[in-house]
């Protein structure tokens, strides 16, 4: 799929939470997404970095701009080197938490994006991919 | 005797340094760096003199060569002048011709003291040149600089914003939130909130959520435990400005908030006015005519 922009964004404090948020708004109203898909994007960004810094120790987000055909879309890609998630389907599961979150996050990600897509192995890390078309 | 540039510069800065102040000075206010009212004429007056005398011990020091330890009080001078400039919002133009509308004051008085003796004037004209166009990219560079702090500064205050919380009415408070609530902050604001409502015995707190740019799962939480504690507290939570995108985020996320909640801020107070068993009508004015 041709990536036309990349930019990639190191997640290690609170304030690159918010940073990774305005990067993907401004990237979300350049390819044209409405309010609601905007705010959608942005609040499953807002998750995934928070995840990776939280449990994954910190890491960064891969943002691409996709053009495929008149299509434009959003990728984005969070990678921690952090512990890994064990059992992913459970992670996924709604209000299941480790940290005492709302355990909402993985799971919502999910149900805001139109793609979604979690590797994690162990000890290794976690890569969560996401993306929104316009 | 021959004259080279940087000597004919340093000697015309040393003998006509009041002249060209109030040259330089004329300018400036011309240029309108008065006119937007950010900057006091003492204060201009005062950076002008000051720029001058660091400018001619630097030149009797260094000649020419900014980079020198003898221009480590003018780099100073003009990066805290540029900093603040900055900050009062002057554009990189204003700052920068700052330094640049000093030539033409320093080459008339070049003119004045070496007129006679062409090369010394032209020496020094050049040396002139070359001395404040690296002064003014100096300023620049600072400039550029201080407007970075500026936003990351702005940003900073965006996410901590502190929140006061606002009666609105006997028993009323709203506590209209704005900015990002992943900030430590958010906690001591929830922490007012529930302190307001012991000190003002309040019966309704309304939450309005307007200036808040996204409701993830961690606002989320931090709402939820704002309304369970204020609950505990005897008040009853009202959240107001849930816009529609963030409605149906908040769906998609699978967050409930099982709180009463009103577009607006009045919406909510209406409703809260209407709880605590009072009503708003609109008087009837002495003056209109009345239905016979
Ligand atoms: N990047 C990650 N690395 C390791 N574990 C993770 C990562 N992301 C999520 N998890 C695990 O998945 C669980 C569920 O995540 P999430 O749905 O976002 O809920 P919450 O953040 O509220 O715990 C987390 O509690 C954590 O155990
Ligand atoms: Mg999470």
């Amino acid at each position: 799929m041709p990536v036309t922009t990349t930019e990639v964004l190191p997640i290690r404090t609170s304030d690159d939470v918010v940073r990774v948020r305005q990067a993907v708004r401004v990237r979300a109203v350049g390819i044209g997404l409405g309010l609601v898909d905007q705010t959608k994007i942005i609040t499953a960004a807002s998750e995934l970095a928070r995840n990776t810094l939280d449990y994954g120790g910190g890491g960064e987000v891969r943002l691409d701009v996709m053009q495929e055909g008149a299509r434009r879309g959003l990728r984005l890609s969070f990678v921690d080197q952090g512990p890994g998630i064990p059992d992913i389907a459970r992670a996924l599961t709604d209000h299941y938490t480790t940290g005492g979150g709302l355990g909402l996050g993985l799971g919502g990600a999910k149900r805001l994006s139109n793609e979604f897509h979690i590797e994690s192995t162990p000890g290794v890390g976690t890569r969560v991919t996401i993306a929104r078309w316009k | 005797m021959a004259v080279d540039g940087t000597a004919a510069l340093t000697q015309t800065v040393a003998a006509e340094e009041a002249g060209i102040r109030a040259a330089w000075l004329a300018l400036l206010k011309a240029g309108g760096s008065l006119q937007t009212g950010r900057i006091r004429e003492a204060e201009l007056d005062t950076q002008a003199r000051t720029v001058l005398e660091q400018l001619r011990d630097g030149l009797a020091a260094a000649g020419t060569d900014v980079r020198a330890d003898a221009y480590a009080a003018l780099r100073d001078t003009l990066s805290e002048i540029s900093r603040s400039r900055a900050i009062q919002g002057f554009t990189p133009t204003d700052t920068a011709n700052f330094v640049f509308s000093l030539k033409e004051p320093v080459f008339a008085a070049i003119d004045r003291t070496h007129g006679g003796d062409p090369a010394a004037a032209t020496g020094g004209t050049w040396a002139a040149s070359h001395l404040l166009d690296a002064l003014g990219l100096h300023t620049m560079e600072v400039f550029l600089a201080g407007r970075e702090e500026v936003i990351g500064r702005q940003g900073q205050e965006i996410a901590e914003l502190s929140t006061p919380v606002v009666r609105l009415w006997d028993g009323i408070l709203a506590l209209p939130l704005i900015g990002t609530l992943d900030s430590a902050r958010t906690g001591v604001v929830m922490e007012n909130l529930l302190q307001a409502i012991v000190d003002e015995e309040a019966e309704i707190a309304i939450i309005d959520i307007t200036g808040v740019p996204t409701v993830d799962t961690l606002v989320a939480q931090h709402l939820l435990k704002a309304i369970a504690a204020a609950r505990l507290m005897g008040a009853d939570c009202i959240v107001s400005g849930i816009r529609p995108q963030i409605a149906q985020t908040m769906v998609h996320l699978g967050v409930e908030l099982n709180v009463v909640s009103k577009s607006t801020l009045a919406d909510a107070f209406a409703l809260a006015l209407k709880r605590t068993g009072r009503i708003v009508t609109r008087r009837q004015s002495a003056l209109s005519p009345t239905a016979s």
